[in-house]
């Protein structure tokens, strides 16, 4: 197969042509292989990668053809290349979150989100680049340079999952696994032109995601897609044992929204059959087949600020008349404690960030230096050497926000507005809205360097960070261009309701047709 | 006397490492003893990317001892990290509970006070932790070994109001705490293997005053005694210093137990700001009512309830049960004795005596004893129906501690059983006039205080199976 037909695949396509042996797991790896050397994925062109082993990943792909001779052994990515953010503790290749704390580390265990990837017959090609332990929005913060956008070179391709995002729009992997804390997945999925998902949190166990905030922190998927996002994300999702946070809500068949009808009880005989046996269900139907009757549209006023750049703006109308044409109702709405979302929430992650890093203290792996001055002076040498200036400026704010004196004044009360931006959505989907639809980012990819000021780059996040503080589900789909680079937009619903959020997603998708996504 | 002036107040933190067969937030087994940092995971070694995931069971005995100390069980308590950095520490925090514990205000009586009134010593509050690793200073020069065995096994921390006002009434504390903990079967409570362990808070205040003075706070006692030392010198250190017009500073201190002094802590532990916050990675505790309800149920006897119960069924003195009822083992090993073989009074003799005799003798510990409380019931039985005599029985228990065989057994084998036969008897009172003639010929010439040498001798020639009233019969019969 060649590079060029590759990039065109969806994550459901290579599954079947794998299963039905027209093309080998080892071809598919040779593919996403081939097709990042061809698109310049080095550290001296995309920086998409940080670690990859082809002989390592072309051995899985031969175990992976002797599974498939077991037919009652089969998944439902059989034979996908997917690429992981390297903040996912993974077998084999390191895991080093983008910090020179980090560099080399090798986990001896995985996390839960890989294995069941690797149960469904996925195939890691590679762990890519991000912000230092996830903290950024432009994948500048990386100890190992910054990834640049395979739409723009001159440009960021967001961030943290920076390299998630751009291995899929360079067409090196249909389906990357990215985390989210606030922002990370659905803002590069908008830079780059790829569809995001953060799950509800509690929907995908978090064991293996090294933590960055606990409470926020969620691994997301990044599909070329929408139909490659629902398969990685029904892949992945579900309880875990070894996740006290995880959900044991049942996980429905994303990919049956598509159908354009209401979720399917989960227990539902037929659709437990399809899952059981872990085989892909039918592509989904033809565009035409999507209908949006009886949906309710959210259009927050909050996310359409008078300030917002108006080819966006227009983008996103363009998007609410096609959903309208389908048949779905717009909304005016109104959430009104969204605008405290950036202030609470860097309070809120610098505090557990601060906690999570205290463990990277050059005692038992990871960098040491040592002057050899006691016990303190190695923590403060290794810390100051092995910690970006992000990351050093967060763990600081974080544990002065939480410093004796402090904490009713900052954290109390950051986590009092945290519940009542969660209100804010639990109310609006009370009141029968069934999706919010708004743009993911104020502007389209920056050039790099382009921003230095971090209280500028925080804002990047300004509308994604209220589902991470709330909970709730979100997603970023393509919905067209201005001046070449890709726009965003953003289709929220209620906590756990991806299904409907995969529905709507599904039909504007296909209403926008395919110019939306090159 | 600086005691009429100046009163002593102090407040006790114990920390109870829970008999769990597993760690408080992951399966590592807690096997005390295993080769260094056998017993860890990514878990307990917080390697990036894992979670803590709840041990049921610790709190299933954190609840346990709550209820035992008649504390109230919160429905919803909330973990929190403590966060301080330290080698032994592997995530930077520890596990803890802060401003939602899982229990509060509870009560141990201590005794009596000089007016007859109960001594209540109050429980603030008890929490769930996990415990820290071990730094080990002395194995290599120049360097600190870490042995991460111990993290994460889980504790109770127990804090008790400053409700103590003596250092006998510390340790008289701490001896009921640790009492109750075995009871409830919720630790090994030992600190020599330091699955319980004290630090004392302490201050001193002018008799009359009620505002309480600067406290200090002691660690590093490995005993009560230690407890109880330490308190004493501190009490007279800060006493010394308000008597010279100084004041008491806030601070942590180490006991020095060779040098009976306290020194200052190295680690200024007081100017720690830990950042408690609510643990992210954990979910609230909810304990639902009627969990507790059925836990509060099946909650086992306690040393006073046990205590009472044993004096009025088995007809023991007070000062019997008191010793019988130290430790829930051999309380329970008396109770099956005195159960069966009807008799409290030989029971209490028997246990108190040769049991614990022999136990100290063989470093058994009595759950393991070989002589299981049926076969003592058997021999005490074989003692009242004169089937062995009492000299006889001395030796088929140690045979019984010795063999593991039942005493009727042990008693037919070595020909132990008491003999009423009259001619036996007569044949070995006859011997022994033979043998020992300067004793017979005096006591036959009514030197009636030699009978008690005699029976001796027939007792020791029989082996001790001649029943000795019959002996004393059959030689005054003699000397008449």
């Amino acid at each position: 197969m060649s590079g060029e037909n590759f990039t065109k695949l969806g994550a459901a396509e290579i599954a079947s042509s794998v299963r039905a042996g027209d093309v080998s797991p080892s071809e598919m790896v040779r593919a996403s292989f081939e097709r990042a050397r061809e698109i310049g994925a080095g550290p001296d062109a995309l920086n998409i990668y940080l670690h990859t082993d082809e002989q390592a990943s072309t051995e899985e792909a031969a175990v992976l053809k002797e599974r498939l001779g077991n037919a009652s052994d089969t998944g439902i990515l059989a034979g996908v290349p997917v690429a992981i953010k390297d903040n996912i503790a993974s077998l084999g290749l390191p895991t080093t979150c983008g910090s020179k704390i980090l560099a080399g580390y090798v986990s001896p265990f995985e996390a839960t989100a890989i294995s069941r990837l690797r149960a469904n017959g996925a195939l890691i090609v590679g762990k890519t680049n991000m912000d230092e332990f996830a903290m950024g929005s432009s994948t500048e913060n990386s100890a190992f340079g910054p990834t640049r956008n395979p739409h723009d070179v001159r440009c960021v391709p967001g961030g943290s999952s920076g390299g998630s995002a751009a291995a899929v729009a360079a067409g090196i992997t249909p389906l990357a696994l990215g985390s989210e804390t606030g922002g990370s997945v659905r803002q590069p999925a908008a830079f780059c032109g790829v569809v995001g998902v953060k799950p509800t949190y509690g929907r995908v166990s978090r064991y293996g995601l090294v933590a960055f905030a606990s409470s926020l922190d969620q691994i997301g998927v990044l599909g070329r897609t929408v139909d490659d996002a629902a398969l990685g994300l029904e892949t992945i999702a579900g309880f875990d044992k070894m996740d006290s946070t995880s959900s044991d809500e049942p996980v429905p068949i994303y990919r049956l929204s598509a159908l354009g009808v209401p979720a399917p009880d989960a227990r539902n005989p037929s659709t437990e059959a399809i899952r059981v046996g872990r085989t892909p269900v039918p592509l989904p139907p033809p565009p035409g087949a999507t209908t949006l009757e009886g949906v309710v549209i959210g259009k927050p006023k909050e996310y359409f600020p008078e300030s917002l750049d108006a080819s966006i703006r227009d983008l996103c109308e363009r998007s609410l008349d096609r959903m309208r044409s389908m048949g779905a109702t717009v909304r005016d709405i109104s959430l009104p404690r969204s605008p405290l979302a950036i202030p609470v929430y860097y309070i809120l992650a610098p505090a557990e960030a601060s906690s999570n890093l205290a463990r990277f203290d050059g005692v038992r792996y990871g960098l040491r230096v040592d002057p050899g001055k006691g016990l303190k002076a190695m923590y403060a040498a290794t810390r100051s050497q092995g910690f970006g200036p992000e990351v050093t400026r967060r763990v600081l704010l974080g544990t002065y926000v939480l410093s004796a004196g402090y904490y009713d004044a900052y954290y109390k009360k950051a986590q009092a507005v945290r519940t009542l931006i969660t209100d804010d959505f639990r109310s609006v989907f009370a009141s029968g809205v069934n999706a919010i639809f708004t743009p993911t980012t104020p502007t389209t990819a920056f050039p790099v360097g382009a921003i230095s000021d971090p209280y500028e780059m925080y804002l990047n996040d300004i509308f994604t960070v209220t589902a991470n503080l709330a909970g709730v589900p979100a997603m970023s789909i393509p919905i067209g261009r201005v001046r070449r680079l890709p726009v965003g937009g953003q289709i929220i619903t209620a906590h756990f309701d991806e299904y409907t959020m995969f529905r709507v997603a599904y039909a504007l998708e296909a209403a926008l047709g395919p110019e939306a996504h090159q | 006397m600086s005691r009429d002036r100046y009163e002593m107040v102090v407040g006790l933190e114990v920390h109870v490492q829970l008999k769990t067969r597993t760690k408080a937030f992951c399966a590592c087994s807690t096997d005390f003893g295993a080769p260094p940092n056998v017993n860890t995971c990514p878990t307990c070694l917080a390697l990036p990317g894992a979670l803590p995931v709840l041990n049921e069971r610790a709190v299933e005995l954190a609840t346990r001892a709550a209820l035992g100390l008649g504390c109230k069980v919160n429905p919803l308590s909330v973990f929190a990290r403590k966060n301080y950095f330290y080698p032994d520490l592997p995530k930077g925090y520890q596990i803890s509970q802060f401003d939602q514990p899982l229990a509060t205000g509870g009560t141990v009586a201590i005794g009596r006070s000089d007016t007859g009134a109960d001594v209540l010593i109050g429980i603030t509050r008890l929490h769930m932790e996990e415990d820290a690793g071990k730094s080990i200073h002395d194995r290599y020069p120049g360097a600190t070994a870490i042995d991460l065995n111990r993290a994460g096994v889980p504790l109770i921390e127990i804090v008790s109001e400053p409700d103590i006002r003596t250092s006998a009434d510390a340790g008289a504390y701490l001896r009921t705490l640790k009492q109750i903990l075995q009871y409830l079967d919720v630790s090994d409570v030992s600190m020599e293997e330091g699955s319980l362990r004290v630090d004392a808070n302490i201050s001193v205040r002018p008799r009359g005053q009620s505002k309480l003075g600067t406290k200090t706070e002691v660690k590093n006692m490995n005993s009560f005694s230690a407890v109880e030392r330490a308190l004493e010198v501190e009490y007279e250190r800060q006493v010394a210093l308000l008597d010279a017009g100084g004041k008491v500073e806030q601070q942590t201190l180490l006991w020095d137990g060779a040098r009976e002094t306290v020194r200052t802590s190295r680690t200024k532990e007081g100017s720690h700001d830990y950042r408690y916050f609510p643990e992210p990675d954990l979910l609230p505790l909810v304990l639902d009512e009627k969990w507790v309800g059925d836990a509060r149920k099946h909650l086992p006897e306690l040393p006073d309830a046990r205590k009472a119960r044993l004096t009025q069924e088995f007809g023991i003195t007070t000062v019997e049960v008191e010793q019988l009822t130290a430790t829930p083992a051999v309380a329970e090993y008396f109770e099956a004795v005195a159960r069966a073989s009807g008799d409290g009074k030989a029971a209490y003799n028997w246990v108190m005596g040769e049991v614990l005799a022999a136990l100290n003798a063989t470093g058994v510990e009595i759950s393991h004893f070989r002589v299981r409380p049926a076969d003592l019931a058997q021999l005490l039985s074989l003692v009242r129906d004169g089937t062995v005599s009492h000299t006889a029985a001395q030796r088929v228990f140690a045979l019984m501690v010795e063999t593991g065989k039942p005493p009727a057994q042990v008693a037919a084998d070595e020909g132990l059983s008491q003999v009423g036969d009259e001619d036996a008897i007569a044949t070995w009172v006859d011997e022994v006039l033979q043998e020992h003639p300067e004793e017979a010929n005096r006591y036959l010439a009514g030197e009636k205080k030699l009978q008690g040498v005699l029976v001796g001798f027939v007792m020791k020639k029989s082996k001790g199976r001649a029943d000795p009233k019959r002996v004393n019969q059959l030689l005054s019969g003699r000397g008449g």
